[in-house]
């Protein structure tokens, strides 16, 4: 029971953490479900994770800046330079998937590096300098596709990432994998604590939360294993989205490095007191360029998907929302604008948010300007959240 | 007895300004040495030699008797020699722990060993008698005043440090708080560490210290034991650089 009052106490205290993201997706699909019955659809459920998977990735880097209460700006675009640099190679040179893959993503880490020098070394404010590179890769992109319209990507490795799907008996081995591996990993970090006497997570506590995940991926998989073609004759259509594993596997790697590596500890630490952290010997400088390295990498994965999704690369892969989606899914998500708090899950979680408002409006057949101005509204919505629980925290701090 | 920490003829200049001049200073093990002056004597720069950050322009820097060079934080923390700030220099998002172990964190392979850390984090803080923390996995953040003073005090003993340098420990404290650290600095040179304590406050300094270190002007004017001074000669000694 001291479990749930101290989780309690801290929501008072302003830590709210997944909580407002779950109750908002929660709330979202609700009503959406009520109002458009095929929002519960297996076609149409499965068609969220291919539609916010781009932004959940691109977010997931963009945590990475955030929890350094930097901001890059030209995430978006550096997905759309480094997709056209995959589409590209693998149009006009032929070269294989893998190249091509490397390629765009050593293309991310090359701006990532770039940006993060001249904001830790030379002290531009990291606002001004992505917003430089904002504009300069919109021409890139440009550049790149030599002003045409579009770059079509017929490579077919590529184009299953985000059209293609997992046999039903893959989705089902992999969430078991997924759920079992987190319940050994729970009683693995219980066991060497009570060896050493130190207070542990009741095993209550512990069965809920794994048997939770489980419960999770399971009703995922069974409904992702629905038939969801229109005709079965022509085409079956089924199964869990290959994109879902790879979002999965960058969930739990990136969740992995900022929560058990002191490469994690010390982003928390730039992000929380720049100054602490120099004075305790970690150097400052490497850590804000390698979260921006990290940031554009992740772009440029997200590009991938996209040109994935798309079949193709044009002037407008990355733009447009794609940018503010993404913040506004870390933010949502419970990553602080401040620096010094956020999690992978807050990009997954926001992204989901994200997705369902644009696929539920697009369902209730509103236009995209009324989508922009209620995404705008729920991403003020969120900061504002931040801001205030951060003042709350600040206050609590003072007791 | 041999001093840890001894300076000898210590200069330092910056540019034109000529801060310290030819200062000597020592501390004892199981001592609390109080270093006293006015603003500008030269307090936080000699700190500063000690600790590394600004090292000085001339002058002996011997460590249990042997001659040391010290020129960075770094060579000072090898040589067990911590520095506690005024500021403190935590992180309000991490926890006690965390904040304890910043820059040091005990890993096994790539991944942090939270529990061998917490262990002795625990075990630091009990040392210390610390018993006013709720759980040492609580936001720093969450802290008083007198708590965070406290988790920053220990993280300087947790390495085994042979001197401890708080700067203005109490200066931002209500009365209990400032008692509760005043009792821990106490514990801390009953352990056997040296201490050295900068403090404005005479009450402060008469309440724990065995030794007084009045800079004045960039010189030592006297470093004295605590038992053959009064309150009014110290004032003296800041104020004028000698006592009648």
């Amino acid at each position: 029971m001291s479990h749930v009052r101290d989780y309690l106490e801290r929501l008072r205290g302003g830590d709210t953490g997944a909580l407002p993201a779950v109750a908002g997706l929660l709330v979202l699909c609700t009503a959406f479900a009520i109002l458009r019955p095929v929002f519960l659809t297996p076609g149409n459920l499965a068609n969220l994770f291919t539609q916010g998977a781009a932004v959940a990735i691109i977010a997931m880097g963009l945590v990475f800046v955030l929890l350094l209460g930097e901001i890059d700006l030209s995430a978006g675009f550096t997905s759309g330079v480094c997709a056209a640099v995959l589409a590209v190679l693998l149009a006009n040179h032929g070269a294989p998937w893998y190249v091509a893959v490397l390629a765009a993503i050593g293309t991310g880490i090359v701006i990532g590096l770039v940006l993060g020098f001249l904001v830790a070394r030379i002290g531009i404010p990291s606002f001004v300098v992505t917003l430089a590179a904002f504009l300069a890769f919109q021409g890139v992109v440009l550049l790149l596709i030599k002003g045409g319209a579009n770059i079509s990507v017929r490579e077919p490795v590529i184009l299953a990432l985000a059209n293609r799907n997992l046999s039903p008996a893959l989705g089902w081995v992999l969430a078991a994998v997924a759920a079992g591996g987190y319940a050994v990993a729970l009683w693995l970090r219980s066991r060497s604590r009570v060896q050493r006497g130190l207070p542990a997570l009741p095993v209550e506590l512990m069965a809920a939360r794994a048997g939770g995940l489980a419960l999770l991926l399971g009703a995922a998989v069974y409904v992702l294993n629905l038939e969801r073609s229109r005709n079965v004759l022509v085409v079956s259509l089924k199964g869990v989205p290959i994109v879902v594993p790879v979002i999965a596997a960058l969930l739990v790697l990136g969740t992995f490095v900022l929560a058990r590596t002191p490469y994690g500890r010390h982003l928390y630490a730039v992000g929380g007191n720049a100054e602490a952290a120099r004075r305790a010997g970690i150097s400052v400088d490497r850590i804000k360029i390698s979260a921006f390295a990290v940031c554009s990498a992740l772009a440029a994965v997200g590009g991938i998907v996209a040109a994935s999704r798309a079949n193709s690369v044009d002037a407008n892969t990355g733009g447009s929302n794609v940018l503010l989606y993404a913040v506004g899914a870390a933010v949502i998500g419970g990553t602080s604008l401040f620096g010094g708090k956020g999690r992978i899950l807050d990009a997954v979680l926001g992204g989901a948010v994200v997705a369902v408002i644009d696929n539920g409006m697009g369902l209730l057949g509103y236009s995209a300007g009324v989508k922009y101005v209620v995404t705008g509204v729920v991403l003020l919505l969120a900061a504002g959240v931040d801001a205030l629980s951060r003042r709350r925290a600040a206050g609590a701090g003072l007791r | 007895m041999q001093p840890v920490v001894e300076l000898r003829g210590i200069n330092k200049s910056f540019g034109p300004v000529h801060v310290l001049r030819d200062v000597n200073f020592s501390a004892y093990p199981g001592e609390v040495t109080a270093l006293v002056g006015d603003n500008g004597a030269g307090k936080s720069t000699l700190v500063k030699c000690i600790g590394g950050i600004h090292p000085a322009d001339s002058g002996e820097y011997l460590f249990e008797g042997r001659p040391v060079q010290v020129h960075s934080p770094r060579d000072a923390a090898a040589l067990g020699v911590e520095i506690v700030y005024q500021d403190l220099a935590l992180c309000d998002n991490l926890d006690i722990v965390e904040n304890m172990f910043l820059g040091r964190e005990h890993t096994r392979g790539l991944v942090l060993d939270e529990a061998s850390m917490e262990q002795l984090a625990a075990d630091t803080l009990a040392s210390l008698s610390v018993r006013t923390v709720r759980s040492i996995r609580q936001k720093v953040s969450s802290l008083s005043g007198g708590q965070r003073q406290t988790v920053a005090i220990a993280k300087a003993v947790l390495w085994n440090s042979k001197v401890v340098v708080l700067d203005e420990p109490t200066a931002a404290l209500g009365v209990a708080q400032t008692a509760q650290v005043l009792e821990l600095v106490r514990r801390l040179a009953d352990s056997g560490l040296a201490v050295v304590l900068i403090s404005h406050n005479m009450n402060d300094v008469f309440a724990v210290a065995d030794r007084i270190a009045a800079l004045y002007l960039g010189r030592m004017a006297a470093q004295v034991p605590a038992a053959a001074v009064t309150h009014s000669q110290v004032v003296e000694l800041i104020t004028s650089g000698a006592s009648s």
